[in-house]
């Protein structure tokens, strides 16, 4: 009896064939859909931690109230004490100094006139230190186009391509022009040592990543910076650990009325992130809720249509017979078996695709072009365990329950009446 | 007719009512009628007057709203999905109009079927289609597809589906409806041979003439209700 259903299965296509080839065009897009979205989550989330706020970020008081402005006159002072005890509390994070900084970028010709000008945004981060996590966070050595990394005091990267709007090549010398932290004006020579791209079109424009002791030193901020940040190791938000050590750091710290105190903000409850990131969520949500409803409905409809097409044999079958509730099994088994391989061959290949692009990714440069977010130009799908499961459970279940739920007609009508739908 | 000991089907005041509405349809109305093994009868009539009611009745493919219908012994209107099944299973066979055989299944496996469904071992299986395709003749169309036969083929690959579990009763329901005239006395001639020798009792439902010439009972239904029964003998 197996075997005579088998060759049923195999032998008409609209029963095999076409219902694998649906499921597995439904599970193979929304696993590819949660993959690419989950990838482009998790590098908003990255870069924001890289360039922006850290896993968890240490400021003054003062400094986190308005953060976004980057107020450098509210710096954090005696850095070296706060980071070696912070590393001793918290060792399972990387934590570096950063003063990010405006200014602006002057090129000078042989005469010491100037030739080009331009408003730059500066990150002074600990460079010359070959164990500072900053050449992973920033990402340095892979980002340089040009030149080479600094390699001593007094050098600086500029972004490629306002190295090339300026006419900068590395080794040339530039001016940078700064108000120091108390509100005075510094100027300082920096040669190039070479130029960066990091795809993210918002800092492609004009980012310079000069080093921090040059930086303290131009701005009158020695021993200062204006945040720690801290980094998980393996470059992942832990949030609810880095929440616990923020309310762990700051209670620590709660008794002190000064303004210069230091705080510990997380990359959720910073600039506005945690609102952000619930919308994301949300949003991803919804869509990838959308395509597992959808690719569902399809896939149930397929099982009725399947089933309804199917009225004819069920009532021969039933006329000679077979026992309907023999019948509406090897339906549901049917389904069971179109429903595993066509998911199985959607995951698969949903998976094949995420795998493609979480390598290779897909470039959105055009689209980021005029964006101030910081976000890759390249985005990268990102697999996880769930990967694996969100395309294939719905694919299998919405075959089986779509048979189950047509398959109940079979028993709803009377036997006589399937033949006449048969007969007609 | 036959003495009452080999009366194999039994219906006493059969009632059959169709909601239609308000109203309703009285699709079968007081049909009693008794038929014993090895008749070869037709129920005739206009269209609409019961007779596809009354062979679905018969074959437990649908039951009665009042009245009852013994078949073999057993209460139609008692029994359940499982114990109907096991009757058609077992002892009954089916011929439609439209031949109904399973498209995907080659004319072997369409006979084998309901030999599959009673669990009779293969090499068996294999000897009882062989013959029952002999019997129609088509044994040399055996691994043909439905699709590859013609009308007449097809029904008589129907018919061997029927008998090949050697049930003691056949329904056909238009049988030559889909069939030209030279199909039709062949089929019929086939089945009257079967009747004669495995005693299968046939009932057709039929308006066809020459259905009608090969009977040996034909009762007339008109608006549900027995109007006529006659013996005519011409099979035997
Ligand atoms: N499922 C149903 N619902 C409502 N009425 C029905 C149903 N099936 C049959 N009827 C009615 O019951 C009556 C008898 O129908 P039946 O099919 O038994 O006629 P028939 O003698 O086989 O006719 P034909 O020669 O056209 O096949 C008809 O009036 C028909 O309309
Ligand atoms: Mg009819």
């Amino acid at each position: 009896m197996i075997a005579f259903l088998w060759k049923g299965i195999m032998r008409d296509r609209s029963r095999s064939l076409f219902p694998i080839l649906i499921v597995t065009t439904g599970v193979m897009l929304t696993v590819f859909i949660h993959a690419y979205i989950h990838g482009a989550i998790t590098m908003l989330i990255q870069t924001t931690a890289h360039f922006n706020t850290g896993h968890v970020r240490v400021m003054t008081k003062a400094y986190a109230k308005e953060a976004d402005q980057i107020p450098n006159d509210l710096a954090l002072l005696g850095t070296d004490t706060l980071l070696s005890s912070l590393r001793k509390q918290f060792p399972e994070l990387a934590w570096t100094p950063r003063i990010r900084f405006g200014g602006l970028l002057d090129v000078p010709d042989d005469r010491g006139e100037t030739r080009a000008q331009s408003p730059v945004f500066g990150f002074a981060a600990d460079m010359l230190n070959g164990n500072s996590p900053e050449w992973n966070v920033l990402n340095i050595k892979n980002s340089v186009v040009r030149g080479a990394a600094p390699s001593k005091r007094g050098d600086i990267l500029i972004a490629d391509d306002l190295a090339a709007k300026l006419h900068v090549a590395p080794g040339e010398t530039v001016t940078l022009i700064v108000s120091t932290m108390n509100g005075s004006m510094s100027v300082k020579n920096f040669t190039v040592s070479g130029t960066v791209r990091f795809g993210i079109s918002a800092m492609d424009r004009g980012t310079i990543i000069a080093d921090l002791a040059d930086i303290q030193s131009a701005m009158d901020m020695e021993n200062g910076s204006g945040e720690i940040l801290g980094f998980f190791r393996d470059d992942v938000y832990h949030a609810e650990q880095a929440n616990d050590m923020s309310i762990m750091f700051n209670a620590q710290h709660e008794h002190s009325a000064s303004e210069f105190a230091p705080v510990m903000g997380t990359l959720r409850t910073q600039s506005g992130m945690a609102d952000y990131l619930d919308l994301i969520d949300a949003y991803s949500g919804i869509i990838i809720g959308i395509f597992v409803v959808a690719m569902s409905i399809v896939l149930w409809n397929t099982g009725l249509t399947g089933s309804l097409r199917r009225y004819g044999e069920i009532g021969v079958r039933i006329a000679i017979g077979e026992e309907k509730g023999h019948v509406y099994r090897s339906m549901l088994v049917e389904s069971v078996f179109t429903g595993f391989i066509g998911s199985a061959f959607g995951t698969l290949l949903g998976l094949a695709i995420a795998y493609y692009v979480q390598e290779h990714g897909i470039n959105i440069g055009d689209m980021m072009k005029n964006s101030s977010i910081l976000m890759s130009n390249v985005i990268r799908a990102r697999i996880t365990p769930f990967t694996f499961v969100i395309g294939f459970l719905p694919g299998l279940l919405a075959t089986l329950l779509g048979t189950a739920v047509s398959g109940i007609g079979i028993f709803k009508r009377e036997t006589a009446q399937l033949f006449k739908e048969l007969e007609t | 007719m036959e003495t009452s000991d080999s009366i194999i089907i039994q219906t006493e005041k059969l009632e059959k009512i169709y909601p239609l509405g308000p109203a309703e349809i009285k699709a079968l109305d007081n049909v009693t009628l008794s038929i014993a093994k090895g008749e070869f009868l037709g129920l005739v009539g206009p269209s609409g007057s019961g007779k596809t009611t009354l062979l679905n009745i018969i074959g437990s493919l649908d039951a009665p709203s009042s009245g009852s219908a013994a078949v073999l012994g057993r209460r139609i209107e008692l029994l359940t999905h499982k114990e109907s099944s096991r009757l058609r299973n077992e002892h009954i066979g089916f011929i439609f109009q439209t031949f109904n055989l399973l498209p995907v299944y080659t004319v072997y496996e369409n006979v084998e079927f309901p030999l599959l469904l009673q669990g009779i071992p293969s090499a068996q299986r294999r000897t009882m289609v062989m013959q029952a395709l002999e019997w129609v003749g088509l044994a040399e169309r055996a691994s043909s597809k439905p699709a590859q036969l013609s009308g007449g083929q097809s029904q008589r690959v129907a018919i061997a589906r029927a008998i090949v579990k050697r049930p003691e009763i056949v329904l056909a329901d238009e049988p030559t409806a889909n069939l030209d005239a030279a199909n039709s006395h062949n089929i019929m001639k086939t089945m009257v041979d079967l009747n004669k020798e495995l005693k299968t009792t046939f009932i057709f439902a039929t308006h066809d003439e020459k259905v009608i010439s090969y009977l040996n009972r034909k009762i007339t239904l008109f608006d549900g209700r027995i109007e006529k029964d006659e013996i005519t003998g011409t099979a035997r």
